[in-house]
C-alpha cells in the first residue's frame, strides 16, 4: 500500500502534461493558416492531404468540378443554404429479407428509364441480355432481341461503324464522350445509372443505423432518389441565390442541381394491365418505379441472393444445434 | 505440453517407413488432435479457430477474385462490378470476400480482447502473444490495401490519406511515400503494387500463425483461472473435445457472416464507393472502415503541436504507438495473477478500456472541422489519453494497490468449485 502515492504522483504528471497541452490547442484555430497545423480541419486531415489534394483540385475549379455529387455547387450557396429537409424511407418491394422485386414495376421503371432519363443519363455496366435475366424485368428472349434491334450501337469493326443492337450490347450511350455529355448539360455530367443506387443513400443517424442491421435497410439510394424527384421548386426560397443553369431542389446537397425536373405527370404512358388495371401517372408513381430500377441495375442479383440466403440459413442453424448436441454429447463425461 | 508422450504408432510398415523418414502424420495427431488443452476453455477461446477458418475463407475467395479482377486503374472498378454481375457465383464470393474482412476484424478484436482481459500475454506466452500483434499489423496493411482495390473514390481517396501517413516522417517520409504510391500521387502503379502486396501478404500472415500456433503449443493454453495447467487431469485431448466446441462456435460465427453476406452486402461499405475513382474530386468526406476508425480517432485527435514536434508528425506517433505499444503489453502489466477474473481493481479500468476504444471507434467517423462537431477533438483527447493511461499506467502501477482474490489451486479445482466472480 505504501506505493498508492507512485499511482498518484504518475496520474498527476499525465494531468500536468495534458494541462501544458493546452494553449497548445487554443492556438489551434488561430493558426489554421499555418501550413504547419493543416491537419486541424477537414476529415481528410491525415498529414499532408490537404497539401497533396490540393494540387489537383485546384486544377478543377471550373463550373463542371460540381458535376457529379454537387459538393462544389454545396460550397458556393452555403451563405444562405436551408437546410436539407429530412427524408422519408418509403415502403419498397425489394426491402427487407422477404423482400423482391416486382416484376411489374421493374418494367414500369424501365420505361421511364428508356423514354426519359436515358435521354443523358449512361449505364453502361447494363446489357440488354439483363432484361430478360430472372430477378429483373424478366422480358421473353424474343422481346429483348426486337428491342436491341431497334437501338444502333457504334461499332468500330461493323461495315459503316454502325450495326443494329443484339442482347449483348451494352445499353448505349446517348453521349460519343465524357466531353460531348458535359457540353450538352451545362458543363455536368449526368451521372451514370449503373452503380448509381447504390452510390447515393440517406442520413441514418444512431440508433437507426444499428437497426439497420436488423432490419437490413439497404434502401437508402432509391429512397434519395425518390425523395430527389419530389423535390424540386419553381424558384428558390427568398435570401437564396441559384448558379444560372441549375434548379432548386430540396435535397439535392447544396440546392442547386444541374439536372432540370425530368419528370412530368403524364410524361409516360403505362398500358393497362391484363385485367385493365392501372397505374397512376405521376411524378411520383414515376419516380418510385424509376428508382426501383435504378436498385435493379445496381443490384441485379438481389432476388437470387437472398433465395440463397434462406437456404444457407436453414443449413447454418440445423448444423449449429447440431454441433450443440455433439459438443454437449462429447463433453458430457468432462467436469468443465 | 511439448514434452507429453507421443501416442502415435504407425499402423502398418509402410506408414512406419513414412514415419521414420517424414514424421508428418505423427506431428498432426500430436498437435492438431493429442494436444492437451486446458479443459475450463470458455468461448471466447473459439475465436482463435474461427480466425484460422477466415484467414482460409479470405485467401480462398481471394485467389478465385484475383482470377477476374482486373488491376488497371481504368478497369480495375468496373471489372468488381462485373465479377458480381457476370462471374457463376462472383456475388456471393465478392461479398463473402468484402464483408468476411468485417467479420474477421471482428474476430481478431474479441481475440485481442479475450487475450488482454486474460492476461495471455504474460509469461511464458510473450512471443505468442507478440506474433499475434504482428499478425494484427499484417492483417490492417493487407485489408487497407484490399479496401483500394475496387478503385472506388473511398478507395482511392483513402490510399491518398493513409500513404500521405508516411510522409510525416523526418527525413525519410517524402521518398517512402514515393515509394508507396510509385509516383507522387496514387494512381495505376499505386493499384499495381497495392494488388501484388495484397496478394502476397495473406500468405505472409499465414505464415505468421504457423509460427503463433507453435509459440501457443510451447507453454499450452492460458485458461480463463489463467493457472497453469497442473497435472493431465487438467486438460482434455484437443480431438474431439476442442475440435468439436470450435466447430460449433465456428458454425454459430457463420450465421451474422451469412446474414450480411446475403442480405446486406453493402451495409458495411461506403456509398461513395460505388462511384469509380476520381482524382479531381474529393468526396464529401473520407472515412475509413470501422476497424481502422479507433486509431484513426487517435490520428486524427492529435492536432497540436509538442515542443518542436509539429502536430502532424505528432499524430502520426501517436497512432503509431497505439498499434505498437501492444507489442510491450507482456512487460508493462506487472501484475503477478493472469486472469482478471481474480483482479478487483482491474475489471473496471479493463471495461472502461473497452468503451472507450468502442468510443474512440465511433468518434473517428464523426466529421470535423465544421462548428458543429467542435467535441470530436476535445473529446478525441480524452479517449487518446485513457488509451494510453490504461497501457502505461493502470497495467504496470495498479497491481502495487492491488490485492487480487485468491487463486484456484489448480484448474480442476476451480471446475470443481467455481469461483465466484
Amino acid at each position: 500500500m505504501i506505493q498508492r502515492p507512485n499511482i498518484l504522483a504518475a496520474v498527476l504528471a499525465t494531468v500536468v502534461l495534458t494541462a501544458g497541452m493546452a494553449p497548445a490547442l487554443a492556438q489551434t484555430p488561430a493558426a489554421t493558416a499555418a501550413p504547419a497545423s493543416t491537419s486541424a480541419a477537414s476529415p481528410q486531415n491525415a498529414p499532408g492531404t490537404a497539401a497533396s489534394a490540393a494540387a489537383p483540385t485546384g486544377g478543377a475549379t471550373n463550373p463542371s468540378s460540381s458535376a457529379n455529387n454537387g459538393s462544389g455547387a454545396a460550397q458556393a450557396a452555403a451563405a444562405v443554404s436551408p437546410p436539407v429537409p429530412e427524408i422519408e424511407t418509403q415502403p419498397w418491394s425489394f426491402a427487407g429479407i422477404f423482400g423482391r422485386y416486382d416484376k411489374n414495376q421493374l418494367r414500369r421503371g424501365f420505361q421511364v428509364f428508356r423514354q426519359v432519363c436515358s435521354n443523358c443519363h449512361s449505364a453502361h455496366l447494363f446489357f440488354f441480355r439483363n432484361l430478360q435475366e430472372p430477378g429483373g424485368p424478366e422480358y421473353s428472349a424474343d422481346q429483348v432481341k426486337a428491342l436491341a434491334a431497334t437501338y444502333t450501337i457504334a461499332d468500330p469493326s461493323a461495315p459503316g461503324g454502325k450495326r443494329p443492337g443484339v442482347p449483348s450490347d451494352a445499353w448505349p450511350n446517348p453521349f460519343p464522350s465524357e466531353q460531348a455529355a458535359r457540353d450538352a448539360n451545362g458543363g455536368a455530367v449526368p451521372p451514370d445509372w449503373s452503380e448509381l443506387a447504390k452510390a447515393r443513400t440517406i442520413e441514418r443517424p444512431f440508433p437507426l443505423w444499428l437497426f439497420d442491421f436488423f432490419t437490413t435497410y439497404q434502401e437508402g439510394g432509391p429512397d434519395y432518389v425518390h425523395a430527389l424527384m419530389n423535390g424540386y421548386h419553381d424558384k428558390p426560397p427568398a435570401g437564396f441565390t441559384l448558379p444560372a443553369g441549375k434548379y432548386y431542389n430540396d435535397y439535392f446537397p447544396g440546392h442547386a442541381i444541374s439536372m432540370p425536373p425530368p419528370l412530368t405527370d403524364g410524361i409516360v404512358k403505362y398500358a393497362p394491365g391484363a385485367d385493365g388495371s392501372t397505374v397512376p401517372e405521376t411524378v411520383d408513381q414515376y419516380s418510385r418505379d424509376a428508382a426501383a430500377f435504378m436498385m435493379w441495375l445496381g443490384d441485379p442479383t438481389l432476388d437470387g441472393r437472398k433465395e440463397a440466403g434462406f437456404r444457407v440459413f436453414v443449413f447454418l442453424i440445423l448444423f449449429a444445434v447440431i454441433m450443440w448436441m455433439v459438443k454437449r454429447r462429447i463433453w458430457a463425461n468432462v467436469e468443465h | 505440453m511439448a514434452e507429453h508422450e507421443s501416442s502415435y504408432t504407425p499402423s502398418n510398415a509402410f506408414m512406419k517407413w513414412v514415419d521414420d523418414r517424414l514424421p508428418i502424420v505423427r506431428f498432426s495427431k500430436e498437435h492438431l488432435m493429442d494436444y492437451p488443452t486446458p479443459k475450463n476453455l470458455n468461448y471466447w477461446w473459439t475465436f482463435g479457430g474461427i480466425l484460422a477458418m477466415m484467414l482460409g475463407i479470405q485467401i480462398l475467395t481471394g485467389i478465385v477474385l484475383a482470377m477476374h479482377y482486373t488491376p488497371q486503374q481504368d478497369l480495375a472498378f468496373d471489372s468488381v462490378e462485373l465479377i458480381k454481375r457476370d462471374v457463376n457465383f462472383g456475388r456471393f464470393i465478392q461479398s463473402v470476400h468484402e464483408t468476411g474482412a468485417t467479420m474477421f476484424f471482428f474476430a481478431v478484436y474479441v481475440h485481442i480482447f479475450r487475450g488482454l482481459y486474460f492476461g495471455s500475454y504474460k509469461a511464458p506466452r510473450e512471443i505468442l502473444w507478440m506474433l499475434g500483434v504482428l499478425i494484427f499489423l499484417l492483417m490492417m496493411a493487407t485489408a487497407f490495401m484490399g479496401y483500394v482495390l475496387p478503385w472506388g473514390q473511398m478507395s482511392f481517396w483513402a490510399a491518398t490519406v493513409i500513404t500521405n501517413i508516411f510522409a510525416a516522417i523526418p527525413v525519410i517520409g517524402d521518398p517512402l511515400l514515393s515509394l508507396l504510391r510509385g509516383g507522387f500521387a496514387v494512381g495505376n502503379p499505386t493499384l499495381n503494387r497495392f494488388f501484388s502486396l495484397h496478394y502476397l501478404l495473406p500468405f505472409v500472415i499465414a505464415a505468421v500463425v504457423v509460427l503463433h500456433i507453435w509459440a501457443l503449443h510451447v507453454p499450452g493454453n492460458n485458461n480463463p483461472v489463467g493457472v497453469e495447467v497442473k497435472s493431465s487431469r487438467d486438460t482434455v485431448p484437443f480431438h474431439p473435445y476442442y475440435t468439436m466446441k470450435d466447430l460449433f462456435g465456428i458454425v454459430v460465427f457463420l450465421i451474422p457472416f451469412a446474414w450480411l453476406v446475403f442480405f446486406e452486402p453493402d451495409i458495411i461499405g461506403n456509398p461513395s464507393n460505388y462511384i469509380m475513382a476520381n482524382p479531381l474530386q474529393t468526396p464529401p468526406e473520407i472515412v475509413p472502415e470501422w476497424y481502422f476508425l479507433p486509431f484513426y480517432a487517435i490520428l486524427r485527435s492529435i492536432d497540436f503541436n509538442l515542443l518542436f514536434i509539429n502536430s502532424k508528425l505528432l499524430g502520426v506517433i501517436f497512432f503509431g504507438a497505439a498499434i505498437l505499444i501492444l507489442f510491450f503489453v507482456p512487460w508493462l502489466d506487472r501484475s503477478k495473477v493472469r486472469s482478471g477474473t481474480f483482479r478487483p481493481l482491474f475489471k473496471p479500468f479493463y471495461w472502461l478500456f473497452v468503451i472507450n476504444f468502442l468510443m474512440l471507434m465511433w468518434l473517428g467517423s464523426q466529421p470535423v472541422g465544421d462548428a458543429a462537431h467542435w467535441w470530436v477533438p476535445i473529446v478525441g483527447k480524452i479517449g487518446v489519453f485513457y488509451y494510453f493511461f490504461y497501457f502505461l499506467i493502470v497495467l504496470p502501477f495498479l497491481p502495487r494497490i492491488e490485492v487480487p482474490r485468491p487463486l484456484p489451486a489448480s484448474i480442476s479445482e476451480s471446475v470443481l468449485r467455481p469461483a465466484r466472480t
